[in-house]
């Protein structure tokens, strides 16, 4: 099954945006988030992989696998964690003016 | 929006999402394969600037500019936090007399990592044009070699041992350091972020010109970036409290 790692990718998208939908906590919520951006993670480095290659740092023996997509990839989870720290924050927020991180009540309380 | 709505409107969109994925992904190449053309380009532009870490390299001198934007929306992410997380007008800091207990085991495993954790981050950063690693990875075990403080010791101990207002200088710094290091290259080459020191013999430690430079300002950075973050955390979970 030589797509499969390309359809792990698509999945992690899609179970994170699910569990979006399905959350009863902003913390639970700001977690599916991460999870669905690992699917790009995910994608990037299975279209630089290679069967056999080894790391790209020079030296290794035979082929390396695409650095590009790596390099990418460490962009990606910078950026991942970033956007999870800035979301807590505003959970923090949330919370201490609202008194719930259920992301129903807080629709009910503004109406 | 009710849940049931919520649900419609989900299924709808994932659906259709899930529809385009697969139809894009069956026109992929097959994984694992042989055809590479970044691979191709990036690898030799890597290995002729002294650079056996190719990553790094990639980062830090073939699209340096794109980290600079990296770089950039972690000082705004780290701004953005301590904004809100900063206590309001009816909050005081307050330190707990009572901090509880540190297992035995755990003091002596806490102080023992500690310097070997701080070697090993520092090692990550200055050696991330050589060996995988680099500013971003080294940065991180830096701070989590501060926060060993806190684990092994007590918060009182983390706070007496990190001023928090010198790792904000230090991010600032760090940040500033990136661009001045790429207007240098703009003044001397004509182009911004250009690679203008000595490039040097490929793997010695200066080598690879400006990527060991940039690598030390991105693990500056990192470190003191992910220090302001958990004292803001921290302090909301330990220390924060509302007065009335």
């Amino acid at each position: 099954m030589s797509l499969l790692p390309y359809f792990v990718a698509g999945w992690l998208l899609l179970i994170g945006c699910f569990g979006v939908v399905r959350s009863r906590d902003l913390v639970h919520t700001v977690v599916c988030v991460a999870i669905a951006q690992s699917g790009t993670y995910v994608l990037l480095l299975s279209i630089g992989f290679q069967y056999g290659a080894s790391a790209p740092v020079q030296g290794a023996p035979g082929p390396v696998v695409d650095p590009v997509v790596q390099a990418l990839t460490l962009t990606d989870i910078v950026v991942s964690a970033t956007v999870t720290a800035l979301l807590l924050a505003l959970v923090i927020q949330i919370a201490k003016r609202t008194d719930t991180v259920d992301p129903d009540e807080l629709d009910e309380l503004r109406g | 929006m009710t849940r049931s709505a919520r649900w419609i409107v989900f299924w709808l969109g994932a659906g259709g999402v899930g529809v385009l994925i697969v139809l894009a992904l069956l026109k992929m190449p097959s994984f694992g394969g042989l055809v590479h053309p970044y691979r191709e380009l990036s690898v030799p532009a890597a290995i002729g600037r002294s650079s056996p870490n190719i990553v790094s390299s990639v980062n830090f001198d073939q699209r340096a500019l794109d980290t600079l934007g990296e770089e950039t929306i972690l000082l705004g992410s780290v701004v953005g936090a301590a904004a809100l997380l900063r206590p309001s007008k009816d909050e005081r800091e307050q330190l707990d007399q009572d901090e509880g207990r540190v297992l035995e085991a755990t003091k002596l495993l806490g102080y023992l990592l500690l310097p070997v954790t701080l070697i090993v981050g520092a090692d990550v950063v200055t050696h991330g044009h050589l060996t995988p690693g680099g500013g971003f990875q080294g940065g991180v075990v830096l701070a989590t070699a501060v926060h060993l403080l806190y684990v092994a010791g007590s918060y009182k101990m983390l706070r007496r041992v990190r001023p928090k207002s010198w790792y904000q200088v230090a991010e600032a710094v760090a940040a500033g350091a990136f661009v001045v290091l790429g207007l240098v290259g703009l003044l001397l080459t004509g182009a911004f972020l250009a690679n203008i020191f000595p490039r040097g013999v490929l793997g010695d430690l200066f080598s690879s010109g400006t990527v060991f430079y940039l690598n030390v300002a991105v693990g500056a950075e990192v470190t003191s970036g992910v220090v302001v973050l958990l004292s803001g955390f921290l302090a909301q979970a330990l220390s924060v409290r509302e007065v009335r």
